[in-house]
């Protein structure tokens, strides 16, 4: 068997992570690979497509009904779902009280602690927005996730988000080895979207691995809480999935230590794609009726 | 054998260089800044203060959960003090800090019982308010007789964002306006436990007095209603404090917070004087009662005869003639035992050499007592003293003291061992550090398990334990083994 490979996805939040991760590990274990995915969202979806449903037993919501994590068994938290693929949700508080990032850590301990990665050949964390503390920088920390695929569009916000958690990388690339994957870019048909993707990649110090286009045969899949892998494995779309899959199986270690880059840079690379203007200070902060 | 003034400053410049050697060149550049030899004349001691303590150095500080729980809240008996978060916190400052008090404990007063929401991991992860909600309906089942509650917060609850006040104001009115205060001293606020003393000071502003104006409409004023401020009646010190106010003709209406309770909190503002023992932990409430509510206040000193005697005429000189003549009889009547008792130990004590490292106001307040039994204080200073309190020590200390702000465990050790003073007046942190040393040694936050030390039956009191640590044949016998 070979080496556990542990990856991780981020992305600025409602890009399509939970989506494209749960798609794309679906197709890599129509290659024969044992996955065991992690979601690490207090809203607890990141496994919903492949469970086709909404895991309701989380390790934090079983652990506070049992008293403390350490009275939880594994195959308590452990769900089968979609060609054999465990899932695992941390869960967490509902939004605005107590401390999520806490409860990834906790989690996670949990689940290397109770044997939970022993024979799988693939641990995919599912993180949720963007790397607000420590706690969400968990699964990049020392001897978890190897690479880290950012999902991302063309979107400003979200090249903005994946810069950020590129940070978050760097942070951690020297003490405990982790690199930046690639990019992934779930289109979202803005102009010029993959010249931009692309070039962000190259900035940042890494590659776009693939890009995913835009097909409603997703929002299909997702309505019946499946992927599309399971949903329409013949489709186009399952096509690009099986594909991202192969790229990502094939890039175990060519990830990359990310050169993240300044807010500035970043203008700059929307102005050289045309897509944004020359800023001119004197127009900042001006509304368009004062401009006209 | 004596030195001459300007010797001993250069002796003790020279002592605070020799000292800083000891850092790395950012430290001793740092900590010179908090120390310094006392040039009389000056407005204040010549040392910053208040200040982040440097890391790497061994700090006598604590923290603002340690000002608010275990200085202001604490004390008042008959509200329960919920230590909330993880349980050390609550573990560390249970049975509070020998504040004395009357009452029933467990029925009516709750003192030296300790209450924690002892949180675990998922109180962190899920947040603990409705764990403090449950908590709060089983005080009021248990304690029914309990007059209030306040949540004193530990430094995780600031991390989550439990919202306590939201908590409290519903538990508040589900048990039909009880008093139930919120208290943000989460321990990482600060450089030290004084930040805890205003947060708390705020919290009884913004909790008790706003909450509560008018509440006590059968309270009946006389024209000599004074409040005691800052005296948490350690070893009974506010009681040996208010019984002079009272023989005064005094009528005490509230002791802050020492044997206290709510009501008196709350009747406070109706005083017609605040007299203020310890200005650093109180002074905040004190300014805040003079501006909303018109009451004066006068700091006072009651340690050793002479500044209990300047104290009482300055508080009687608030009063009308019958007040001040009253306590002119009340200092005769104390002379003749105040001078027994200096008859007796002065002639052991006289020319004793005394370094002090305390906090709130004792680093100046005991300065008198100790002269009074011919005692000199040769080096002085505070845990977390800001520069009001350095203005204020300059009324105390002698030209060329010694004044060490915030000292480290290397500094106190250092200036001990080169001045050899015959008594430490320090805390249980550094009492054995001293002994060992072979230097007699008192605590003076606790009084070393006796007291009371304020007024006139404190003295009495201070004077036997200065002699009794000075004094004791136990020194002749320590000897060193290796050397013969």
């Amino acid at each position: 068997m070979a080496a556990l490979r542990q990856i991780a996805f981020y992305g600025k939040g409602g890009i399509g992570k939970s989506t494209t991760s749960q798609n794309t590990l679906a197709a890599l274990s129509d290659l024969g690979q044992k996955i065991l995915i992690v979601g690490c969202d207090p809203k607890a979806d990141s496994t919903r497509l492949i469970l086709h449903a909404k895991a309701q037993d989380t390790i934090l919501s079983l652990a506070a009904e049992a008293g403390s994590v350490e009275d939880l068994e594994l195959e308590d938290v452990m769900k089968i779902g979609y060609k054999d693929i465990r899932c695992v949700e941390s869960g967490g508080p509902e939004p605005g009280v107590g401390c999520a990032g806490r409860g990834v850590i906790t989690s996670i301990n949990f689940l290397e602690e109770n044997g939970a990665y022993d024979g799988v050949d693939y641990v995919s964390y599912d993180v949720l927005g963007d790397v607000v503390c420590g706690g969400f920088a968990m699964p990049i920390r020392e001897n978890k996730a190897q690479e880290i695929y950012i999902v991302m569009s063309g979107e400003m916000m979200a090249m903005y988000a994946a810069n950020n958690i590129s940070k978050g990388i760097l942070k951690y690339a020297n003490s405990g080895g982790v690199r930046l994957g690639g990019l992934v870019c779930n289109e979202r048909q803005t102009d010029k979207e993959l010249e931009l993707a692309d070039s962000l990649a190259k900035m940042l110090g890494s590659r776009l691995i693939h890009f995913v286009p835009r097909d409603n045969i997703v929002q299909h899949a997702e309505l019946r809480r499946m992927t599309v892998l399971e949903y329409a494995p013949d489709s186009k779309q399952a096509g690009e999935y099986r594909t991202l899959a192969e790229k990502i199986h094939a890039n175990a270690g060519n990830g990359t230590i990310p050169t993240p880059i300044t807010m500035d840079q970043l203008e700059d690379l929307l102005m050289e794609h045309g897509i944004m203007k020359q800023v001119d200070e004197s127009q900042v902060g001006k509304k368009a009726e004062e401009v006209a | 054998m004596s030195m001459t003034i300007d010797e001993k400053k250069a002796q003790n410049a020279a002592l605070i260089e020799e000292v800083l050697k000891a850092y790395p060149e950012k430290t001793a550049k740092k900590r010179a800044k908090h120390l310094n030899v006392h040039e009389e004349g000056k407005p204040d001691c010549g040392v910053k203060s208040n200040i982040k303590s440097l890391p790497g150095v061994m700090t006598i500080r604590g923290c603002a959960y340690a000002g608010s729980k275990g200085v202001v809240w604490g004390p008042i008996k008959d509200m329960i003090h919920i230590s909330h978060g993880p349980v050390g916190c609550g573990q560390y400052s249970w049975a509070a800090r020998r504040n004395y008090y009357i009452g029933v404990t467990g029925v009516d007063t709750f003192v030296t019982m300790q209450f924690t929401s002892d949180f675990q991991e998922k109180d962190i992860v899920f947040g603990g308010d409705k764990k403090l909600e449950v908590i709060m309906d089983e005080i009021q089942d248990l304690f029914p007789l309990n007059k209030g509650i306040t949540v004193q917060s530990e430094c995780p609850i600031g991390l989550i964002g439990d919202d306590i006040e939201a908590v409290s104001k519903k538990k508040s009115r589900q048990y039909d306006g009880h008093t139930i205060v919120p208290v943000r001293c989460e321990g990482f606020r600060g450089v030290s436990q004084s930040l805890g003393h205003h947060i708390a000071n705020d919290a009884i502003r913004d909790w008790v007095f706003d909450k509560t104006e008018d509440k006590r409409p059968d309270f009946v004023s006389t024209p000599y209603d004074v409040a005691i401020i800052g005296d948490y009646n350690i070893g009974g010190d506010a009681w040996s404090s208010r019984i002079l106010l009272e023989e005064m003709g005094l009528r005490v209406i509230a002791q802050w917070s020492g044997d206290g309770t709510i009501a008196e909190l709350e009747n406070t503002p109706k005083a017609k004087l605040n007299v203020l023992h310890c200005y650093r932990s109180m002074n905040y409430i004190s300014r805040h009662m003079e501006e909303k509510y018109g009451v004066p206040w006068v700091e006072y000193n009651f340690f050793g005869p002479t500044k209990i005697e300047e104290s009482l005429r300055e508080i009687a000189s608030h009063f009308d003639d019958t007040i001040k003549e009253n306590t002119e009889r009340v200092i005769a009547k104390y002379k003749p035992l105040m001078q027994a008792v200096i008859d007796k130990y002065r002639p052991r004590l006289e020319g004793k050499k005394v370094m002090l490292f305390v906090g709130g106001l004792r680093p100046r307040h005991v300065i008198g007592a100790y002269e009074d039994l011919g005692m000199e204080v040769v080096g002085t200073g505070y845990e977390f003293g800001h520069n009001d309190d350095y203005q204020r020590t300059t009324h105390y200390v002698k030209d060329g003291t010694l004044i060490y702000d915030d000292v480290t465990g290397h500094e106190f050790e250092k200036f001990v061992e080169k001045i050899k003073p015959d008594l430490v007046g320090s805390g249980i942190k550094e009492k054995y550090v001293f002994q060992k040393m072979g230097v007699p040694f008192r605590q003076m936050h606790s009084w070393d398990y006796s007291g009371p030390y304020h007024g006139y039956d404190g003295f009495a009191i201070f004077a036997r334990d200065m002699d009794m640590a000075i004094s004791s044949p136990i020194w002749g016998l320590s000897k060193t083994p290796w050397k013969k």
